[in-house]
């Protein structure tokens, strides 16, 4: 086969913003997701139950539901566009926007269980250690979570990589601005050119494998540290 | 001083608790489990707010009123029923995570707190890998180095076997013995509480029932704690003379002198014995012929017959002829009592033996608890 026809500048491009864009979600998610976690994760009412569940709805509701919902928000005539002076839809903000939203429970659910596995105890004691509260988070619960921080890193990633119809919906497929890989497949795949598309699925099957082997290794290593044994 | 006053409704439970504490030494919050002393424990840290409450610690209002200091600025130290070490964190910064973080004036060092509790040989290994007794050991070095005015313990040794509360028993007894500052003590358990407290305040169904030295609460012939089954005096005294040949030592207390086996010295050292009161017996003339090395004149104060039809009698005593002799209790069978007709006011020898009697450095005892359930938490 002449592998080198199958080269294609456009795989390099949607390759690389592929990546961008999962790396500024993951990290934007963590910002976000760890003090979400934490709140969620303290004893508390009704108001926990319901933001849990809005958190946890991308899982279950199809993409393109979440995706039409997400460019009604971000269309021009919604009070966001207002807001911002300018639309997010079929801008790399936007996609940004998208994949946080998309995958916010797959960051959100693992750093709340570790922070709920850990129980109130550790923070008690840090307290009458004289930790203040930000001192003892940043000291005490983030290192004890941190299994839990990085599976949350590691699924965020992978899901925003993976991620199809919400970037269709709110994203088009501009070249070098929001062709992400899935996207660059299924065109491929439309005009016939199996090869291709063949190099970039395979590329997603050895990616996707590698995160969670990596995800199993790190958990593994950071559980034999000791978790949080009484 | 500290004076503390929690009032208040957590979930069902009914707390109304307002006691005193020295400003040295262990004062004991004892009571059955869900009496609510845990509760008032965590009051006094600060873990837990009450509207209705009140604590002063020396010149330091921690609690009154609208006023509520949070707990990270309390000068408290707190050691958890678990050890709840940082499982992320080596075994030495465990230990000097509060040290680092304290405020004014050091007290306790980082070496005296590992020579007192001997960490040293713990350093070199990762903190999972700790025994309870260890991991509390460093536990309560840690709450010690954060520099404490006062020091609460929440049934620091429940949840550890008998050898692991033994091999810690001691460590806490040379606390007691060294540093000056006020322990409050939560524990079910008498044989902890004979062992440490210097004050009792007993509790029940969230109330303070009684609160004393401990020595005449044990005594008490209005609090049921004179009724419990492994009865015992706790009596302090001074060494005065130790003999080396036959391994004894005579230990001075107010009323009398009692002879202890081991060899206590030096001179002049305090030491505490607890004198099973299923171990004396008395009678009117002191005794010629017999192995009992302790013959003691004493005067019966009163006696209460054990509830229930029991052949038991419990007799109050207090050494000497004098006024100002220790507390003594004796635990016979009634029909000696009747036979022999003794009377309250009347002078007595009291006898003990020496093996009978038991005090902190050697001490062995089983650790019974009189509370008919021993569950983690109340």
């Amino acid at each position: 086969m002449d592998w080198a026809s199958l080269y294609d500048p456009a795989m390099l491009q949607t390759l690389a913003l592929t990546l961008k864009l999962a790396g500024v979600t993951t990290v934007v998610l963590l910002i976000i997701g760890t003090p979400l976690a934490w709140w969620l994760a303290q004893p508390g009412g009704l108001s926990k139950d319901v933001v849990g569940t809005v958190v946890s709805l991308p899982i279950v509701l199809p993409p393109t539901v979440l995706g039409f919902y997400l460019l009604i928000a971000m269309g021009p005539n919604s009070p966001l566009t207002a807001l911002l002076g300018q639309k997010l839809s079929f801008t790399f903000a936007g996609l940004v926007v998208g994949s946080v939203v998309y995958s916010l429970p797959f960051v959100v659910n693992p750093i709340r269980n570790s922070f709920t596995a850990m129980g109130p105890r550790p923070m008690e004691v840090a307290a009458t250690l004289r930790a203040s509260p930000w001192d003892a988070f940043r000291t005490v619960a983030l290192p004890l979570a941190l299994p839990g921080i990085s599976t949350g890193a590691i699924l965020g990633f992978a899901h925003t990589v993976g991620e199809f119809g919400v970037v269709l919906m709110i994203g088009g497929a501009i070249p070098g601005r929001t062709k992400v890989l899935s996207v660059t497949i299924f065109d491929y795949v439309e005009t016939l050119e199996w090869n291709k598309a063949h190099l970039l699925a395979g590329l997603m099957l050895v990616l996707s494998f590698a995160v969670i082997l990596a995800m199993m290794l790190i958990e593994r290593r950071l559980g034999a540290r000791g978790g949080a044994r009484p | 001083m500290i004076h503390a006053s929690f009032k208040g409704r957590i979930g069902g439970f009914v707390l109304d608790a307002e006691f005193e504490a020295l400003g040295h030494g262990v004062t004991a919050l004892f009571g059955p489990s869900g009496c609510g002393k845990t509760t008032v424990l965590r009051c006094m840290a600060g873990l837990t707010r009450l509207p209705d409450g009140q604590l002063t610690v020396g010149a330091k209002t921690w609690q009154a009123g609208r006023k509520f200091t949070p707990i990270h600025r309390r000068a408290v130290g707190y050691v958890f029923q678990e050890a709840s070490l940082f499982a992320h964190l080596s075994v030495r910064d465990n230990l000097c995570y509060g040290l680092k973080r304290a405020k004014g004036p050091l007290r306790v060092g980082e070496e005296e707190v590992v020579s007192l509790l001997g960490i040293a040989p713990l350093f070199e290994r990762p903190t999972a890998t700790l025994s309870g007794g260890e991991r509390q050991r460093v536990a309560i070095g840690r709450a010690l180095l954060s520099q404490p005015e006062l020091l609460l313990m929440d049934e620091p040794l429940s949840a550890l076997d008998r050898l692991s509360r033994e091999e810690i028993l001691p460590y806490l007894e040379r606390l007691h013995a060294r540093l000056e500052m006020p322990v409050i003590l939560v524990s079910h358990d008498m044989t902890e509480v004979e062992r440490l407290a210097d004050r009792l305040v007993l509790m029940e169904r969230g109330r303070v029932r009684a609160e004393g030295p401990l020595a005449p609460m044990l005594a008490d012939p209005d609090l049921p704690l004179i009724h419990r089954p492994d009865l015992a005096s706790v009596l302090e005294g001074e060494v005065v003379a130790v003999d080396d040949a036959y391994g004894l030592s005579q230990i001075a207390v107010p009323g009398g002198v009692i002879v202890v086996p081991g060899r206590l010295g030096p001179a002049g050292a305090r030491r505490r014995m607890r004198i099973p009161a299923a171990d004396v017996s008395l009678g009117r003339n002191p005794p010629s012929d017999t192995t009992i090395l302790n013959a003691l004149p004493a005067t019966i104060l009163s006696a209460e017959p054990e509830p229930n039809g029991s052949p038991l009698i419990t007799v109050r005593l207090k050494l000497g002829r004098e006024t100002g002799g220790a507390l003594l209790l004796a635990r016979i069978s009634r029909k000696s009592w009747d036979s022999l007709g003794f009377a309250p006011g009347e002078p007595i020898v009291a006898r003990l033996k020496a093996t009978s009697l038991s005090h902190p450095s050697t001490s062995m005892e089983t650790a019974p608890d009189w509370q008919e359930d021993d569950d983690v938490r109340d």
